[in-house]
Formats: structure tokens, sequence, C-alpha cells
């Protein structure tokens, strides 16, 4: 175990030591592309190594660093929790590392910094890795805004258009209200633990009430920097802008960061279960899956919806997470176990679909300059490597077997399946109607991934540049390919690398699930073998080799199909822009779940006579909450102005106003 | 398990596969019957399918390999998840790989291939028929998980096994969450298998199709394997509905009468449950496709009804 935690002290300083050679580049402009993003690669290896020792070897390590405040010394601590949440920053951060370089061929001929590339995403990854180590709240909270600032630097790295700007401004904004929740919810928990060490923390015995308000503010704080509804709003604008490697950190990696945060102060510092807490935490999640996936399927830019679906899928987590602590207040130690794997296994399927698609995104950003789904078409015969991989990632996020989407889906179906076991009837049909939402948002994204392969890769290219897109580099499609190996292993072997998971409910909770892995490595079997079982080695096997006697028999090998005009019932052969596009795609959709939209169509006539077409839906969340306190905070500025007379006199008389008060207060 | 018990897990499959076209000409052919019409024999979705599979393939220009392969993928992952609803037999051993929620994901496999299969020739219509599809599955999906979830709560067991032999053991009390999920699981059935009213598998008026828009620009062998899969799956519903909830008569061992009274049960059954679709669709008309969302809440209602019947009233008592 010690090892370990050197190899992730490793990690730590290998993403520094990318940061600092960073600076480098503004010289040479390859220092960049050939030691930095390969360092950043080297320190995930080192953190996946780390984290896969801590979550096999189940025990503990902790050590100090000779840094931080007189009397607190930054503690350092490395369990099977923070080693899981390792491997999921290793394996994403690796993958990046070698998608990068090839990626960030363009960039050396642009006017944007590259140090400031190079630097930020150095100090992103070290905060983030930090976070992990961190045992006390001091350390946890100067990793945290370390991870903060940075990426708030990578999200305005675009910086000479006004929309990135504004959307990196109300990142930083929204990162530190979250951050203010976060640091009262540790305020709450040290005073009564007598101290900023989570190992203080643990041993405070705290009232419900005030373990009520910790919690409050930790999901608040946490909640907000996982993108949880109503609190999203910020997440799609900013992600979206980052370059796309930093995208694919942000929402496959950062957001799990904040995960972890929740899972490491409710379920390990507080160490409470309360089903008003659950009730609340599986609500807050169910809407986030559904609104997530429903404004997903209304964008046309393809990075934004991908951002959109990041806040399905934390919902997704949160459900998971939301029962956990439901069965577990009610004494249901192993359903609660169960929920809790299912959400830390959907934590790294997330993690690792959504960074593959950010990564594919990326591509086709690389090579055709397009983010615009209503642009693009055809990309499958243009990039058919990049076309395979995207596939493999829609297929794992539209929760389809036999990739690792459907397993974490599965084991959400099977926890809520259980609910018949809590004595409430109320808890119980909320539970079921949770059910019944995540299995609305399931089949939505399945619609949502249909259109966007659909319009992206197949078909006709819609303009001129995706006609003539290339494929991209070698490096970035073995980073593509790091990702989806994981996708599909994970989803045939799940016994395997649950038995690897169970090391974090055993440390956390102090269950472990012992009977899902009791039938061998081909069953998995959550609750009982009675209760449910899922042969996902079986159900691949079978699948290919069906697949293949099919090809083999009826194709045989490669039987001549002619080629022909597409029929299309007779008419003229159809052209481009006779496809359907994303827009009219999801407007079936857009119909059915209308009022959950802010809608606004207009037909203007223009002045050469013709008519326009203009269609924007946007997120209710701005209406109902941004835009109010936006209103409400500039009201309160504006009336604050009115102390503003300009004479020296009435500011001296204000000063001494507030003194008096002041010393009367104390006094 | 057996080497005999595999046997018959696959001769079961077999077996779906085997009946599926009949299942589709039979409901044909009452459907003729009902028009005053003579209609074709039974068995002539069979000589389709043989004449389709010696045609010469057809692609367009614009076709990628997804296109090639969505054929195979769409009628292998059907066929599995047919081979995991009891059929003939209970107790065999394909039941424990794979769950209902397997069942239903596998079925979203195969649309996922269907849709995307559809709009890759960059036809207009096929992309219509993909967002189509993509809604109504869309909201009929939850509307069968919850359906089935509501008799797998009481049977304490996802698996489609154990529900029907829970069944089989149950004392005959009708419950009311089981009236709820089998009016859900009707109407679900009707719109996955693209039956009137939401559907017409017969039609060719091309504003109105969802599932022949899809396939349109299929031809030979790969139009045949479209073809087989949709009738596999209309088998497949017909099988859930028949087995799990009217599970009489199926067979509980391996003996020779046992199957072959569940074989003779089975086929009455699905014969009775395609002639009641054949009524229906000769009395009602199709709906436009803004109104078939309605109709699916109404299942998704009802199935949610079903399971929150069953949570609140029948778990304690």
């Amino acid at each position: 175990m010690p090892m370990a935690l050197s190899c992730a002290e490793l990690a730590i300083a290998l993403a520094l030591l990318s940061a600092v050679v960073s600076l480098f580049s503004a010289w040479t402009p390859r220092v960049l592309r050939q030691v930095a993003t390969p360092l950043t690669g080297l320190s995930g290896l080192a953190a996946l190594a780390a984290g896969l020792v801590a979550l096999t070897s189940g025990g503990v390590a902790t050590a100090q660093l000779p840094l931080g405040l007189p009397w607190l010394p930054w503690q350092l601590r490395l369990d099977a929790l923070s080693g899981f949440f390792l491997c999921v920053i290793g394996t994403v951060s690796l993958a990046v590392g070698i998608y990068a370089p090839g990626y960030l061929r363009g960039f050396e001929h642009g006017r944007d910094s590259l140090p400031a590339l190079g630097g930020f995403t150095g100090l992103f990854l070290a905060g983030m890795l930090l976070v992990m180590l961190a045992d006390d709240a001091f350390l946890f909270m100067v990793a945290w805004e370390l991870m903060s600032l940075s990426s708030y630097f990578l999200v305005a790295y675009h910086h000479d258009q006004a929309a990135n700007r504004r959307a990196a401004l109300l990142y930083l904004l929204m990162a530190h209200i979250g951050a203010l929740a976060i640091l009262l919810g540790f305020g709450v928990l040290a005073s009564f633990g007598g101290g900023f060490a989570f190992d203080a923390m643990r041993q405070a015995q705290l009232p419900f009430g005030w373990a009520s308000v910790a919690f409050a503010l930790a999901f608040a704080g946490f909640g907000m920097k996982a993108g949880l509804v109503p609190l999203h709003a910020w997440l799609p604008e900013a992600h979206p802008v980052a370059p796309s490697h930093i995208s694919a950190l942000m929402s496959g990696v950062m957001l799990k960061v904040a995960v972890y945060g929740f899972i490491r102060t409710v379920f390990d510092l507080v160490g409470q279960f309360h089903w008003q807490w659950g009730m609340t935490v599986l609500i807050t999640g169910s809407l986030s899956a559904l609104l997530g996936v429903l404004y997903a399927l209304m964008q046309h830019d393809l990075k934004r919806l991908l951002a959109y679906h990041s806040v399905e899928n934390i919902g997704i987590i949160f459900i998971g997470l939301g029962m956990a602590l439901l069965f577990l207040a009610t004494g249901h130690a192993l359903l609660g176990t169960v929920a809790f794997i299912a959400a830390l296994y959907h934590t790294i399927n997330h993690a690792l679909f959504k960074g593959l698609l950010f990564l594919g995104a990326g591509a086709i950003l690389h090579s055709a300059n397009e983010r615009d789904l209503e642009k693009m078409g055809g990309l499958l015969r243009r990039m058919p490597w990049t076309g395979l991989f995207f596939l493999i990632g829609c297929i794992s996020i539209s929760a389809l077997p036999p990739f690792n989407g459907f397993v974490s889906e599965w084991l959400t179906f099977q926890a809520a399946l259980q609910a018949w076991q809590l004595e409430s009837g109320v808890l119980r049909s909320f539970v079921a109607i949770a059910a019944a939402l995540l299995a609305l948002t399931g089949a939505l994204a399945a619609a949502c991934f249909v259109k966007v392969y659909g319009v992206a890769f197949l078909g006709q290219a819609r303009s001129r540049h995706v006609r003539h897109a290339r494929p991209v580099p070698v490096s970035m499609r073995a980073g593509q390919a790091l990702l989806a190996l994981p996708c599909l292993l994970l989803g045939v072997l799940p016994t395997t690398f649950i038995g690897l998971l169970n090391a974090v409910p055993l440390q956390v909770l102090g269950h472990g699930l012992t009977q899902a892995t009791s039938r061998g490595w081909l069953w998995l079997t959550p609750v009982s073998p009675q209760t449910a079982s899922y042969g996902a080695p079986l159900v691949a096997g079978t699948l290919t080799i069906t697949l293949v006697l099919g090809l083999w028999l009826l194709g045989r090998g490669i039987r001549r199909v002619r080629r022909c005009d597409a029929w299309d019932c007779g008419f003229a052969p159809p052209s481009p822009a006779m496809q359907y596009t994303a827009t009219a795609f999801a407007q079936p959709v857009r119909r059915v779940f209308g009022l959950l939209f802010h809608i606004s169509e207009r037909v203007e006539p223009q002045a050469d006579g013709r008519r326009r077409y203009t269609l924007q839906v946007s997120d209710r969340a701005w209406g109902i909450l941004y835009l109010p306190i936006a209103r409400l905070v500039e009201n309160a500025a504006r009336n604050v102005t009115r102390l503003q007379s300009g004479s020296v006199r009435v500011y001296l008389g204000w000063s001494l106003a507030t003194l008096l008060v002041l010393l009367w207060i104390i006094a | 398990m057996s080497l005999a018990a595999w046997g018959l897990a696959l001769s079961q499959a077999l077996l779906y596969v085997a009946l599926a076209p009949l299942l589709a000409g039979w409901i044909r052919k009452v459907k003729a019957r009902l028009q005053n019409r003579r209609g074709a024999p039974v068995w002539q979705p069979y000589r389709d399918i043989y004449k389709l599979f010696g045609k010469e393939a057809r692609m367009a220009h614009t076709a990628s390999l997804l296109f090639r392969a969505a054929p195979y993928v769409v009628f292998t992952a059907t066929w599995l998840a047919a081979a995991a609803v009891p059929l003939v037999a209970t107790g065999l051993p394909t039941a424990a790989i794979a769950d209902v929620i397997v069942v239903a994901g596998l079925l979203a496999l195969a649309r996922f291939f269907l849709a995307l299969a559809g709009m890759d020739v960059g036809t207009a219509f096929g992309g219509m028929g993909a967002s189509r599809e993509m809604l109504v599955s869309a909201l009929a999906e939850p509307a069968m998980l919850m359906a089935v979830f509501t008799l797998a709560m009481t049977a304490h067991s996802t698996n489609l096994d154990s529900v029907v032999i829970y069944q089989l053991a149950g004392t005959g009390m009708l419950r009311p969450s089981y009236l709820f999920a089998l009016a859900g699981l009707v109407l679900v059935a009707i719109a996955e298998t693209g039956r009137i009213p939401v559907d017409n598998p017969s039609t060719h008026l091309e504003l109105t199709m969802i599932h022949e828009a899809m396939i349109l620009e299929y031809s030979g062998r790969h139009l045949a394997l479209m073809e087989w899969a949709a009738q596999l799956k209309l088998l497949l519903y017909g099988a859930l509905l028949a087995n799990v909830f009217l599970p009489w008569g199926i067979a509980r061992d391996t003996g020779a009468v046992a199957l072959g009274l569940g074989l003779t049960t089975v086929i009455a059954k699905l014969a009775l449950l395609g002639a009641a679709l054949a009524v229906s669709e000769a009395v009602l008309a199709k709906m436009r496709v803004f109104r078939v969302p309605a109709f699916l809440n109404l299942a998704l209602l009802l199935a949610l009804l079903g399971l929150l019947s069953h949570v609140i009233l029948e778990v304690g008592a």
C-alpha cells in the first residue's frame, strides 16, 4: 500500500512537471506536443496503477506532507474509494495524453497561447489527483480550488469569442458558490469533530439536525459542481467551449471528482444515513436524468449535446446513490450496497464513454472543423476508425447490451426492483417512479444517439468541408481505442470488475457484495441467483457467434452487392439537403415534451420576399432560477449605489456609523 | 444443467425462428377473411422469405458498411431476445442468461441498428421512419419495463422463467396490478410490433409508415432478414403475453408428453392472440402520428398504475 501512495504522489509530480515543461512551449511549440502531453499521459498511467493496487489490496495508506498550516500539515490518505476514483482519472487521462499530441498539432500555428494550455492542463490534472488523496479539509479545499481555477482558464482558453468569456465567468461563479457551500459543510463537521482532519470528522457524533445541515451543504456544493438540475445550466455552457481533449477531462473526470466529494463527505465523513436524504438525492437525480436527456435531444451542437448528456448521466449516478442512502437508512445493507455499486459502476462507465465521445467530437472538429450536426453527414466513410469508436461510445451511452452502460443501468434497475422490501409505501412508490423515469431516460438517450450518429456519420455530407474530411492521425485513433476497449470489457466481464470494486463498499459501508460474484465470472447475480442473473459473457459470445455465422452463411464472405441509386419510393435521387436534419429528427420529441422547453419558433418575412424560419429551444432553468437571481443581484447592486453621493463627508459618516454598529455588536 | 436441457433450449430458440412467419401469415389470413377476401395461404411469409433470399441484394451508392451489417445485427439481437422468453417449456438454462431487462435491452439494440440503417442512405423517408420509431419506442419501452416490473416485483425476480413458475404456483388470485400491467403491455406490444393503430405493416403510403420507411432501401437477403426479425418480434411479444400472463399449459419438465402439451397450448394461445389482433386491426383505423404519444402515454400510465398499485396496495397485504 505505501507503494501505491508513492505511485499516486508520482502521478501528481508528473502532472506538475508537465505544467512546468509546458512553459517552454512559448519558445519551442513542439515541447507541448512531444513532452508535456505525454507526461500527462504518464501521470494518468501512474494514477491508474496506484488506484488498481489500492483496489486490489483493500488496505489504507497515509502520509504527511511538510506543507500547509503550522498546526496542520497536509495529510494524504489512499484507500479503496480514492483508489477507484484514481483509476477513473488515470484511464481517461492516459487516453487523453495519447490523443492530445495529434489534436494539438493544429494549435501550434494558431494565435492561442500554448504555455497556458499545457500549464493549466497539468495543474488541472494535479488538482484532481490531489483531491483524491486529501485527508483533511484544508488540503481538500486547496486541491479543489486548484482544479476549479485551472479549469476556468481552460474554459476561457478561446477567449477571443465573447460567448466563451461569458461561459467561463459563469463557470467560475458557480464553482465558487459551490466551493463556499462545501467549505461551510466542512465547517459544520469540523466544529463537531474538533479538527479539520478527516479522521476527526469521522469520529464526530452529529445530531440529526446538524448532520442534515452538513448533508445539505455538501449536496448543494458537490451537486452544483456535478451539474445536477436545477443548478446545471452552467455546465452545457462551459464544457463545450474548452478544447475537446479538455472537454473530455472535464465531463469525463472532473464531474466524477464532485461525485467522489459527495461520497466521501456523506457516506464516509458524516457516516449517517437518513431516508429523507435518500429521497432528496433520488428525486434530484431522477429529474437531472430526465431533463438532461430531453435538453440534449434539442441540441444540434455536438459538444453541447454531449455536455447535456453529462447532466443526464450524473443524474443516473445520483439515482443510485439516493437509493443507496434510502436502503441503508432503512436497514437494508445488502440492497444499499447493490445501489452503491451500481452508482460506482456508472461512474466509471460514464467517464469512459463520455471521454470517448468527446474525443470523437474532437476528431471531427480536428478534421472537418465542424461542431454543428446540421452540417455533418457521411463521416463514417471519411473517417472509418473514428466512426467505429464513436459508434461504440453511442451504444454504450444508450445502455445497450453487451456494452458497459447497460450493466450499470441493469444494476440500478435491480436495486430499484427490490423496493418491495421497504416498509413504507411512500418510499416504495418513489423508488418505483424513479425506475420508470430511468427507463424513459434510457430510451430517450438511445433516440438521441441515433440522431447523433445518424446525422453525423451516416447519410451524405451536408457541407463542403465535411465532405472533404480526412482521417485523424494514428495517435488520436489510439486514444479513442484506449477508451473504447474498456467500454466493451466492462460490458462483457461485469462480474470480474464488480469483484474488484467490492473493496470500496467494504471499506466505506462495511458491507461487500459477495453473492454478486458467487457463481463465477460468467454470471452476475447482485442480490441472489434466484432474483436475477445476467450472463454477460454468454450474451456477448452468442451475439458474436450468431452474427459471424450469419454473415458467413448468408453473406458468404463478401458476396457482391450491386450498387444502384437509392430507391426512395421512386422519387428523384435524394440530395444531401433532402436528408433528415438533427432538428427534424428531434421534432416529435419537442412536440411531445413541449412544456419542458422554452421554445421560440418564428417565421419572419425577409427583405427579398422570402421567409426565414428560426427556432430556438432554451433551458427553462434560465428563466426559472438563474435570471431571477441575476436580477435580484443587479437590483441589490443598484440600490446600494444610492449611497454613492460623491461627497466625502457622507462616506465618512457611513464609515463612522458602521464602526459604531460593529462596536455595539461586539460589546 | 445437462446437455439435453441446452439442446432443448436451442430447439426452442430455433422454434421461434421457425414459427415466426407462421404467426404473421395466420394474422394476415384471418384479417383477409374478415375483409371478405380469400387471402394468401398462411405459409405465404415462408415463400416470401425463401424468394427474397434467392434474390440479389442491392444497395444505394450512398449506403455505408453499417447498412450491410445492420440486418444481421437486428436479426441476431431480436432472436437472442426471443430465446430468453419461455415458449414451450420452463426451467431451460437459457433463462438464467438473460432476464427481462436484458430482453428489453436486446430489443433496444436491434431497434438502434434498425433506425441507424434507416438513416444511412440519407433519404428523407428513412430519417422520418427512424425519428418516429425512436419516439414510439422512447415512450413504449418504459411502459413495457414498468408492466414487466410489476410482475417481477410480485414474483421477486426479474427472471421471466421464475415469473412464469411463480404464476403457475399462484393461488389464482386476481391482482389489480396484473390487469393494469396486462392492459399496458398489450398497448406496448401493438406499438412495438408496428401494428394498427400505431403503424401499418402492409402500408404503401409513404407518409404514414414507420417501420416500412426504415427498411425501404433494403432488398434481397437483407430485406428477408429484416422482415423475419419483425415477425420474430411479433412472436416474442405474443409469447410474452401468452406465457407470462396466462402460463397454464407450459411444460414444466422435459418429458415428451409435457413438451407436446406445452407446444399445443402455446400454439393455441398464439392463434387466439393473433386472431384477436386481426379483429382489432379490422375494426380500428390507423391514427395520426401525433395521436400516437397519447396512445403510448395511456400505456405508460396503465403500467405505472399497475406498478404503484402493486407497491402500495399489495406488498404489505
